[in-house]
């Protein structure tokens, strides 16, 4: 079974009366353990599917199975609890709390789930994680006081601490300088190879895309490239 | 810094409300007790004849009140603050070469000052119940005295004449000016009633007895015939005039001419009105049925001046700490709608991880009152340092009101809710996607 399923999805804006698809019939399949890139010019539909897929947005029409559980229609509080239980998001501004400790921040997610973890292995986690990113020496750091990559890396522990099946990561190395980013993409590599959680890139630069096993290219709102799974193509760079 | 400007408006609206409460209970207190002073809460027991022209009454006994009278009311009328007996008389205070006719010359006791709350002497001292039992030449004198007789000398120690009776006088009275019918009330000698009762006393022939110790000429001294003066026989034998004067000692049915009495509270009037009613008919054995033998009369027109001045700053109080809190929420309101556009990319990342809209609802109306409850505590800390400063540097009378600090707890919160659900409304209404890509 796949872990992500899109069957002939589309999304049309409308403003006033006029009708602006986005998304035009995306067919999409994504397996469990996956390192995959989505890629695409400005306007292409990137951004609007990378929501989709984050349960931020619905399609306008279309399925979209996660864990095979239908998904499309269910409402902004079930989405809400969906994106808690089983996604995790690395923004380009990293979207750290300012005033907030890098170890809050990593526990922020925690007070939003069902099942209420107690104080002390909300904290023993969060730490765990903060360990596994290389930051256990800076867990009580406020974001201002950490450079780039390492905010980039609190972020990540953050979107890991709800064990997600997936990982949204939207431009994740935007805003940093190339060596720190090569760093952030090593590690978001790791994350991938060693413990085998699925990972969703969303860029476009080329230079990201080649640490991925598979690259989807959108155009126009439809896919051109890398529509199924990596066994089927030949992954492009260095692996 | 934003959290404290948000606290700010709150802090200031507690605390003006607080400091208001306060002040303004403390001025309405020295309000009420400024009235209270000029005798609001002030009983005058008058014999009955006085009112009645004396039809009914008997065997003539105008004069009905005795000093005994005046010491059970204040044993036996919890609601009687104290009491005092009064003996009036009336003529000349003579010192060196001047002269004066005051208009109140009243023999009473230390107790006349506690009922009219006059009890800050400008000097001297009051004359004790050992002087009212010895009947001791020593009297106190209103400011007018002072400014018409010593012309602003000091008195005291100074002898001077009332009635032709020679007073030493022992102390002052403030200043009191003058009365609600414009009466000047420090036109007045006070002195033991037993001395102005039996050694000036107030017919003119008593005077001269008293005052003219070298001739013993013709008049009469004061005895029981002469105090009731419709009475065919005579209680005890009468003193020859010389005995009467070597020893003016108090007869035994001695009256006094009013009791004036001062209630514990406004609120308290009626109740001592009834209790001294009933302890009076008792002593002057009243059967049931027949009417009273004394009047007393009470100062309704101050009372009710008294309890209006008080509605009206309760409610005055009551507008101005509402439309503080009324201008304290608005500001609440308005930096919450700032905090939340400022913090919208935080509010679609929490929305992000999984946050529901109510979620947020709660997170921000939590923070709205946990910002009006610390700005109430603060508030309320400015408040009472406010009004202690008041009370320190400009010496305006305050009160610490229980009742204002914790209403004001309760509204702050409540003003956190109300102000702060329309920006936590908004907040949780905010699309994930946008709030993400807000800058």
């Amino acid at each position: 079974m796949e872990l992500i399923e899109l069957k002939d999805i589309h999304k049309t804006y409308y403003m006033g009366d006029i009708e602006a698809p986005v998304l035009k019939g995306i067919t999409l399949s994504i397996r469990k353990g996956e390192f995959v890139a989505l890629m695409g010019a400005s306007g292409s539909g990137k951004s609007t599917l990378m929501n989709i897929l984050g349960c931020l947005d619905h399609a306008t029409s279309g399925e979209y199975w996660l864990e095979g559980q239908e998904i499309s229609r269910l409402s902004a509080d079930e989405r809400a609890l969906l994106r808690n239980h089983k996604l995790g998001f690395v923004f380009q501004n990293f979207n750290l709390l300012p005033r907030t400790t890098a170890l809050e921040n990593v526990i922020m997610p925690l007070s939003y789930t069902r099942e209420v973890l107690s104080d002390r292995d909300a904290r023993h986690r969060a730490v765990e994680l903060l360990n596994r990113v290389g930051l256990g020496d800076r867990l009580h750091y406020e974001p201002s006081k950490l450079s780039g990559g390492q905010q980039q890396r609190v972020a990540i522990a953050r979107a890991l601490i709800n064990n997600p099946s997936v990982v949204f990561a939207d431009e994740p190395t935007g805003n940093l300088d190339s060596a720190t980013s090569e760093e952030v993409l090593k590690m978001i590599q790791k994350l991938n190879s060693e413990e085998g959680i699925t990972i969703i890139i969303v860029t476009h630069d080329p230079n990201v895309a080649r640490h991925t096993q598979r690259q989807i290219r959108i155009h126009d709102g439809l896919i051109v490239d890398g529509q199924s799974p990596a066994s089927d193509k030949t992954p492009r760079g260095s692996q | 810094m934003r959290t404290t400007l948000t606290m700010l408006g709150i802090i200031i609206g507690v605390g003006a409300v607080i400091a208001m409460m306060e002040i303004g209970s403390g001025s309405s207190n020295a309000i009420g007790n400024t009235i209270a002073k000029m005798g609001a809460n002030t009983l005058l027991v008058l014999p009955g004849a006085a009112t009645s022209s004396g039809i009914g009454f008997g065997a003539g006994s105008v004069l009905t009140l005795t000093p005994q009278d005046c010491d059970a009311i204040l044993r036996e009328c919890p609601a009687v603050r104290s009491a005092a007996p009064l003996v009036r008389a009336r003529g000349q205070v003579i010192y060196q070469d001047r002269n004066w006719v005051p208009m109140n010359i009243y023999g009473t006791t230390a107790d006349y000052l506690k009922v009219r709350e006059w009890t800050d002497l400008a000097e001297g001292e009051v004359f004790t119940d050992k002087d009212v039992r010895s009947a001791t030449k020593v009297c106190l004198i209103g400011q007018t005295i002072v400014r018409e007789v010593f012309q602003g000398r000091s008195p005291i120690g100074q002898e001077i004449r009332v009635l032709n009776v020679s007073f030493r006088v022992i102390g002052v009275l403030s200043s009191k000016g003058a009365n609600m019918m414009g009466m000047d009330q420090d036109d007045i000698v006070l002195a033991p009633w037993t001395t102005i009762k039996f050694r000036v006393g107030s017919s003119s022939s008593t005077q001269t007895a008293q005052s003219s110790s070298s001739s013993s000429s013709t008049s009469t001294a004061s005895s029981p015939s002469q105090l009731y003066p419709n009475s065919q026989v005579s209680l005890y034998p009468v003193p020859s005039d010389t005995q009467a004067m070597d020893n003016p000692q108090p007869v035994r049915f001695t009256n006094v001419d009013q009791i004036l009495a001062a209630a514990q509270s406004t609120a308290d009037i009626p109740l001592a009105i009834t209790q001294i009613t009933d302890l009076l008919r008792e002593r002057h054995r009243i059967h049931a049925g027949e009417p009273d033998d004394f009047n007393i009369r009470n100062m309704t027109e101050m009372t009710n001046a008294l309890s209006s001045t008080t509605t009206l700053m309760t409610k005055l109080l009551l507008a101005v700490a509402l439309i503080s809190l009324i201008v304290g929420g608005v500001g609440i309101m308005n930096i919450m709608l700032v905090s939340v556009t400022e913090r919208t990319r935080e509010i679609g990342l929490r929305m992000a991880v999984g946050a529901r809209a109510r979620d947020i609802l709660r997170q921000f109306l939590i923070e709205a009152v946990v910002l009006c409850l610390a700005g109430g505590i603060l508030g309320i800390i400015l408040g009472c340092g406010g009004s202690y400063l008041v009370t320190y540097f400009l010496r305006w009378p305050t009160e610490t009101s229980v009742a204002a600090i914790v209403a004001s707890v309760i509204v702050s919160a409540s003003v956190g809710i109300i102000f702060g659900y329309y920006p936590a409304w908004k907040a949780s209404r905010l699309d994930p996607i946008e709030a993400l890509r807000y800058e």
